[in-house]
């Protein structure tokens, strides 16, 4: 459709800011020790399947003696230390985390396939900002609403997915920390290393033995984790699925539990809607991340007058998007996390196809090595078909048409979920309509996937429950 | 070449370079423009330094200054004014022997006595740090108003503010009132103990360091008399601390407090017994400069 006016140059930003050690241990009591069981999981790089380095698979006794560690350390030195004093680390951290920041950005592009432009100008940034802000909390938890004295709840089993690895322990570390709770966090499988790198950083801090400790592993390693018998709270965030299964083995044990779940989130753009600046905010709803958002706008419920001419803009705007090697700055879509999160979404594009709905992508060169999945638009979509229903989890856009707001608000609530939303128009007063009848916990307008350590973040129905983030994200650590 | 720790010959007595204490106005230190200064002494009465006199002219100056810095400031996301408040903190931790010598010398305190102190100020300025993109969560909010409205209260900053700082606690009393004035986006025109203004001034040389913009803090020394009044007459100072101004009720406060009446300043008047050594003091402070603003908005298709 549109020619080249220039060659096509890369800038491949460098790995050499990135040691990663051929292997690595578990984190407990403040020190890297073996794992009991030999077992170990080779983690690569999904942009071209080369090993980056192996780390150990923590069995039952290694969880075990992570929960020993960060019981000690809350009962002798992390609930006793005054509030301003823990928040003094984890100023620490946010200043450690901002300092490595090209390094952790490279690291976690490197084992995520994730784009640099994204993890340097998004996932750090929010790293260090979740730190520094939870840290300001820390001496201040009486001025929360949360009564007078709130108290922490002890030791938190925090699991996190692979999506935003950093970002997803930054969000469960960094409140649970500034409340006084010390954790056992195990990160995904396939996207340990920046957790480890964050091992490192917590023995920079200075941070007393035992107050975080990180336990790699698979399902199994989860599994010990959060159904641990001296955890005192479980934290997840990952998929529904899982979040059931967690909330059932929780169950009549009087753990606190909160769940960070799957999502179908809508973006509805109205007739009135600010057209190119939607086609973006659509773009970044599906596209950013590789679609690897829970959050993210995978259904677009667009209104019928306008559908023909904003999904011909939307056609045009993807084909612009480059897809390719992480690392290269100018990459919009990077790798897909593991082969099995591919064979995920193209088990789903195969059942649209197979229900007659009509996909379309624009022509894209998928590297030969890695894991790649080209930008897809499914249009015709009823909410019968599977793709409206499911969560892909992947860089694939389901289109729907309304003709009335009350039918744009029954489709986007059509859905056993409830993370996101987003609304595109120019009249406020149909925004706030519209968004008070969502049933989601975050609704966007004209703009999408924004986020900040002081705004609260969470789903209604099968999204979970419980919030991250701001004032109200400290009530998930304290009793 | 030989590993040397000793200089190879005596060296000659060496005499310490001294230090000059100057006004800090828009970022920069000058002398009072009066060219006047008073001199300072410790608490046992030694001579320590001259200070700069400020005049009615250099206060003038630095509402200028701080109104100029206001836009800038305010506007600044909270998280960089918080970050900006822990580089305070941070660069305070580096001079810590200077802070603690001079506190020691105003305040009459033992060396571990002014450490403690030290601390406090430094400690101090990280939890106002922290208050900075707090503040609005815990003052705003959504208004349940009976009707279709988006209705929603969002705390501002005031302006520019006239800070007299307490005399008694030239560096942490100096401090706990400062940090809550320009944590939520005000500038300040601060007049420091005028006794004791050394700490001040060597503060001021810490924030010149801390990436805080130009104006937004304004340190003036000199005559409590001379420098309040115009503070609390001039029509560009939104609010006043008067914290340092005497005991409630005293003449000093209540004729500032009624020529701040003419445009009606928010004023903060004097507490009866501040104690500034209390870990958590609150937001009373930095609520005591900041307006409400109420978003009214109809809701529906």
């Amino acid at each position: 459709m549109t020619e080249e006016i220039f060659e096509y140059a890369p800038a491949p930003e460098s790995r050499s800011t990135v040691s990663i050690r051929p292997s690595y241990d578990l984190f407990v009591d403040g020190e890297f020790v073996e794992a009991k069981s030999d077992e170990r999981i080779v983690t690569i790089n999904p942009a071209d399947e080369e090993p980056l380095s192996e780390v150990a698979v923590a069995s039952e006794a290694d969880v075990d003696r992570a929960f020993t560690a960060a019981r000690r350390a809350f009962e002798r030195v992390w609930s006793p230390l005054p509030g301003a004093e823990r928040g003094k680390y984890l100023f620490r951290i946010a200043r450690i985390i901002q300092e490595r920041a090209r390094e952790l950005a490279v690291l976690e592009s490197l084992d995520n396939g994730k784009p640099i432009k994204e993890t340097r100008d998004v996932d750090l940034p929010l790293v260090a900002a979740h730190f520094f802000y939870h840290a300001g909390w820390a001496d201040k938890l009486a001025h929360a609403g949360l009564g007078p004295s709130p108290r922490p709840l002890g030791v938190a089993a925090q699991v996190i997915p692979w999506n935003f690895p950093l970002l997803m322990l930054a969000w469960k570390v960094a409140p649970a920390l500034a409340t006084g709770n010390t954790v056992v966090l195990k990160p995904a499988e396939t996207t340990p290393l920046t957790a480890l790198a964050f091992a490192e950083i917590c023995q920079e801090a200075g941070l007393p033995p035992g107050v975080v400790n990180i336990v790699t592993g698979a399902g199994d390693t989860g599994r010990a984790v959060v159904a641990h018998p001296d955890a005192d709270k479980v934290a997840f965030t990952g998929s529904t699925e899982v979040g059931r299964e967690i909330a059932r083995a929780v169950a009549g044990t009087g753990r606190r539990l909160s769940l960070e779940l799957g999502g179908k989130g809508a973006n509805i753009v109205y007739d009135d809607a600010a057209i190119d600046q939607a086609v973006e905010g659509i773009v970044s709803g599906i596209f950013f991340n590789q679609g690897h958002v829970c959050c993210a706008g995978s259904r677009l419920l667009v209104q019928e007058s306008i559908a023909e001419e904003l999904l011909a803009k939307l056609r045009a705007r993807i084909e612009r998007l480059r897809l390719g090697d992480p690392l290269d700055k100018n990459t919009d879509i990077g790798a897909i996390n593991s082969a099995a999160q591919l064979a995920r979404i193209r088990e789903l594009v195969a059942v649209g196809e197979a229900e007659g709905v009509s996909g379309w992508s624009p022509a894209c060169l998928i590297p030969e090595r890695g894991f790649w999945f080209p930008p897809t638009v499914f249009t015709g979509v009823t909410q019968a078909h599977r793709v409206a229903r499911e969560e892909i989890f992947g860089p694939v856009l389901s289109v729907l048409t309304f003709r009335t707001p009350e039918e744009a608000v029954a489709k986007a609530n059509n859905t056993p979920y409830g993370l996101s939303a987003g609304v595109w128009t120019e009249k406020g007063s149909r925004m706030l309509w519209t968004a008070s009848r969502l049933r989601a916990g975050v609704v966007w307008s004209n703009t999408f996937n924004m986020f900040d350590p002081a705004s609260p973040f969470g789903g209604y129905k099968e999204s979970g429950y419980g919030r991250e983030g701001g004032r109200h994200g400290l009530e998930a650590y304290l009793g | 070449m030989a590993d040397r720790t000793d200089p190879p010959f005596p060296a000659p007595a060496r005499v310490a370079v001294r230090r000059t204490y100057k006004l800090y106005l828009g970022g920069a230190f000058p002398r009072s423009e009066s060219g006047r200064s008073y001199p300072v002494t410790s608490s046992r009465g030694v001579h320590l330094a001259n200070a700069a006199q400020a005049s009615r002219k250099d206060a003038r100056d630095a509402v200028v200054a701080a109104r100029k810095a206001f836009p800038g400031w305010s506007g600044r996301t909270a998280y960089n004014r918080g970050q900006i408040l822990y580089r305070v903190a941070e660069m305070m931790e580096g001079r810590r022997a200077q802070f603690a010598e001079e506190t020691a010398a105003a305040e009459g305190v033992s060396r571990a006595g002014a450490e403690r102190l030290v601390s406090a100020a430094i400690d101090r300025w990280v939890y106002y740090a922290g208050w900075a993109d707090k503040i609005g969560q815990v003052l705003g909010g959504a208004n349940q108003v009976s009707g279709p409205f988006f209705n929603h209260s969002e705390p501002e900053p005031t302006g520019v503010v006239g800070v007299i700082a307490p005399a008694g606690s030239p560096l942490l009393g100096l401090v706990s009132v400062l940090a809550p004035v320009i944590t939520s986006g005000n500038t300040a025109v601060l007049v420091a103990s005028e006794c004791a203004p050394l700490p001040a001034v060597t503060l001021a040389e810490a924030l010149a360091t801390s990436d805080l913009p130009a104006g937004v803090v304004n340190i003036l020394t000199g005559r409590l008399g001379e420098l309040a009044p115009p503070l609390a007459g001039h029509a560009d100072v939104n609010a006043l601390d008067l914290t340092g101004a005497g005991d409630p009720g005293s003449e000093l406060a209540s004729e500032l407090e009624e020529s701040a009446a003419t445009t009606l300043k928010r004023v903060l008047r004097p507490g009866l017994h501040d104690d500034w050594t209390v870990a958590d003091p609150g937001v009373s402070r930095i609520r005591s400069f900041m307006e409400i603003k109420t978003v009214w908005h109809p809701v529906g298709v």
